[in-house]
């Protein structure tokens, strides 16, 4: 938020044409975000390397961890950015997971089915945004909500599928366990890198600025030209995609599909939480809100509905009490990882 | 015949559905506010009556007398304090706040009461039903519910339409800074509607307890459901909102009755089948510029 002043006067100059002004220039990268570069491709690194270091239960671990990055990161996008609070995005996860379920059992191995599923997601979306677009606030959230039902009734119908007490992933068989936990994990990898990657450059776009622009003030926005649903539906489109390819490393990680599992509303929340507890509206917000929720999950989980308990109180707590998040906390230091914004760099300032 | 029944059976259902959206549509409509909870909120209220009245398993009707008035109670306090500090820091934050109360209140009720379901009789009056045609039934129960909800339909719009204070929720529904310049109280005023709405949510609460079975976490359907009503039948009008509980009632009967795991999913297809065609609903209260 402390870019929003300065994004109005900088949204029309292209960083290729910064002098038109004496001496001012346009910076898009913060001192924070150029520092946090070699560590981040050391952590990467480090992630890319780590099923060679621990234990399959590890990896597996870090797969539900990558899974919930991923829609954190997507809800983020969505909620944060674009305005579209859905409460349905099981259903592209629901939907990514029976993809993939259904090329593997037309003969198709599940981890080339992944990218397959994830577009078919996409595709998916298309349609249904002509429907729940027509709801406003929280009437999309339930809209969106209701959809993910229906997907969960259509899908339960097809005995092929499993029904309603779900069925086995076939065509992993070929692979040994341990391979298949590695490769299990890296694809959970490359598809939370390619989300974040994917968000970063997306909300650095025109789409990005259109979407900032009416989240912080929509009438001001709409005077200056920009054109809001055009830039949501894409947003909403990538957060389908991105879900459904989540849905299919769950499927593939759990070797089963059970429809109430991968269509649960439960898995609404788990992305509502990660968003709130670490910020919305922030790129870093997610990546620490799944940090937290996940080790709240790892020590509580066997308390059974204590941990959604507590998990519910702390979301209405940071709601109310702290909207920006951890992450809005971490900001008001100055520190940006990811800066999406525009800051004028006045002459006297730019030798810092 | 089956076909009339089902017909009938739907609008009785409808019934039900109305009675659940009514209190939805008032808090939107008043406040402003789409509460996640609302579901879960019916669910609680049959739970308070189990938890306080073990004798309701027998007659449901003694829970009448005390559960909607505390839940009116219960919403006016948390309109003054947790629903209406979340509304001053927007819609997102109001809709984040209660989302998290359902999953608080589900979860507490899967703790305290674990996942058994529940359901409520009304000692003789549950099965006796009248007959009119061979597979016709006219559950007096239902019937009941059916009459319960367009009263509750009927006070509300009357308590909104004629007196002080409805005049006072109208204001702050239209414009409330307008209102609370003209010298409305409107957090007290706000809190009222609110609490109006409680306790039609735990009158819903209690008339499904007696319908089906419940349990902690039955909530999630329900507000879809109220939702749909209130969509079908077109934002903001209580009538309209009956209109919309019959046709999704309707649909989920005669889905039903055609194969009966279609039921549901033919509920929610009207209502993406109205959102397509018609989504200011069947009777909008308001036509859109």
């Amino acid at each position: 938020m402390t870019e929003m002043a300065t994004r109005e006067g900088a949204a029309d100059e292209s960083p290729a044409a910064p002098s038109q002004v004496s001496g001012v220039r346009i910076r898009r990268s913060t001192r924070s975000s150029r520092l946090a570069i070699a560590p981040a491709l050391i952590v990467l690194a480090v992630l890319a390397y780590l099923p060679f270091l621990f234990a399959q239960d590890t990896t597996n671990t870090m797969v539900n961890f990558f899974i919930l990055l991923v829609l954190g990161m997507t809800w983020n996008v969505l909620a944060g950015y674009a305005g579209l609070v859905s409460v349905g995005q099981q259903a592209f996860l629901g939907a990514g997971a029976y993809s993939v379920l259904w090329l593997a059992q037309q003969g198709m191995d599940p981890l080339a089915a992944l990218p397959v599923a994830a577009v078919f997601c996409g595709v998916v979306a298309i349609p249904v945004s002509w429907l729940v677009f027509r709801l406003r606030g929280g009437y999309f959230a339930i809209g969106t909500w209701a959809v993910a039902e229906v997907f969960a009734l259509v899908t339960i119908r097809s005995s092929a599928l499993g029904g309603g007490t779900g069925t086995n992933l076939p065509g992993l068989d070929g692979y040994d366990p341990v391979t298949l936990g590695a490769l299990t994990y890296w694809a959970a990898l490359a598809i939370a890198v390619l989300t974040l990657l994917g968000s970063y450059l997306m909300l650095r776009s025109r789409v990005g600025l259109a979407l900032t622009a009416v989240r912080d003030d929509d009438h001001a926005a709409e005077g200056v030209g920009v054109r809001p649903a055009g830039a949501k539906r894409v947003v909403y489109l990538l957060a389908a995609i991105g879900a459904g390819a989540a849905g299919g490393v769950l499927a593939i990680s759990q070797l089963n599909v059970q429809a109430d599992n991968v269509y649960g509303v439960q898995w609404a929340a788990y992305m509502i939480f990660v968003v709130l507890i670490g910020g919305i509206g922030t790129l870093e917000g997610p990546i620490i809100g799944t940090i937290v929720f996940f080790i709240l999950q790892q020590t509580l989980a066997s308390h059974g509905a204590w941990y959604l308990i507590l998990v519910g109180l702390v979301a209405v707590v940071m709601a109310l009490w702290s909207p920006r998040g951890l992450w809005g906390i971490a900001e008001r230091f100055g520190v940006h990882l990811f800066p999406v914004g525009y800051r004028v760099v006045h002459p006297e300032e730019s030798q810092s | 015949m089956i076909w009339v029944n089902a017909v009938i059976q739907g609008l009785l259902l409808g019934g039900l559905f109305a009675l659940f959206a009514c209190g939805l549509s008032l808090l939107f409509g008043v406040l402003g506010i789409i509460n996640l909870a609302h579901g879960d909120l019916a669910v609680l209220g049959a739970y308070v009556a189990v938890a306080l009245l073990p004798s309701v398993h027998t007659n449901v009707l003694w829970a009448l007398l005390f559960v909607p008035p505390l839940f009116a109670v219960f919403g006016y306090v948390s309109q003054r304090t947790v629903m209406g500090r979340s509304m001053r820091s927007g819609p997102l934050t109001t809709l984040l706040v209660t989302f998290g109360l359902s999953v608080v209140i589900q979860n507490a009720l899967l703790e305290g009461f674990s996942a058994d379901s529940h359901s409520f009789t009304l000692g003789a009056l549950t099965t006796r039903s009248l007959h009119p045609a061979s597979d016709i039934s006219l559950s007096w129960l239902r019937m009941g519910i059916l009459v319960v909800a367009v009263l509750v339909l009927v006070v509300v719009q009357l308590f909104l339409s004629r007196t002080g204070i409805g005049r006072q929720i109208r204001a702050l529904a239209d414009d409330d800074e307008a209102a609370a310049i003209t010298g409305v109280n409107t957090r007290h005023v706000a809190a009222i509607a609110a609490a109006v709405a409680f306790a039609t949510v735990a009158l819903a609460g209690l008339a499904f307890g007696t319908y089906a079975q419940f349990s902690p976490t039955s909530g999630s359907n329900l507000l879809i459901f109220a939702f749909e009503a209130v969509i079908i039948g077109g934002l903001g009008s209580l009538w309209g909102t009956l209109a919309g509980g019959c046709v999704l009632g309707l649909a989920q009967t005669i889905g039903a009755q055609i194969d009966p795991t279609f039921g549901v999913l033919a509920g929610h297809l009207v209502f993406l089948a109205v959102l397509a065609v018609r989504p200011n609903g069947l009777m909008p209260a308001t036509v859109e510029a």
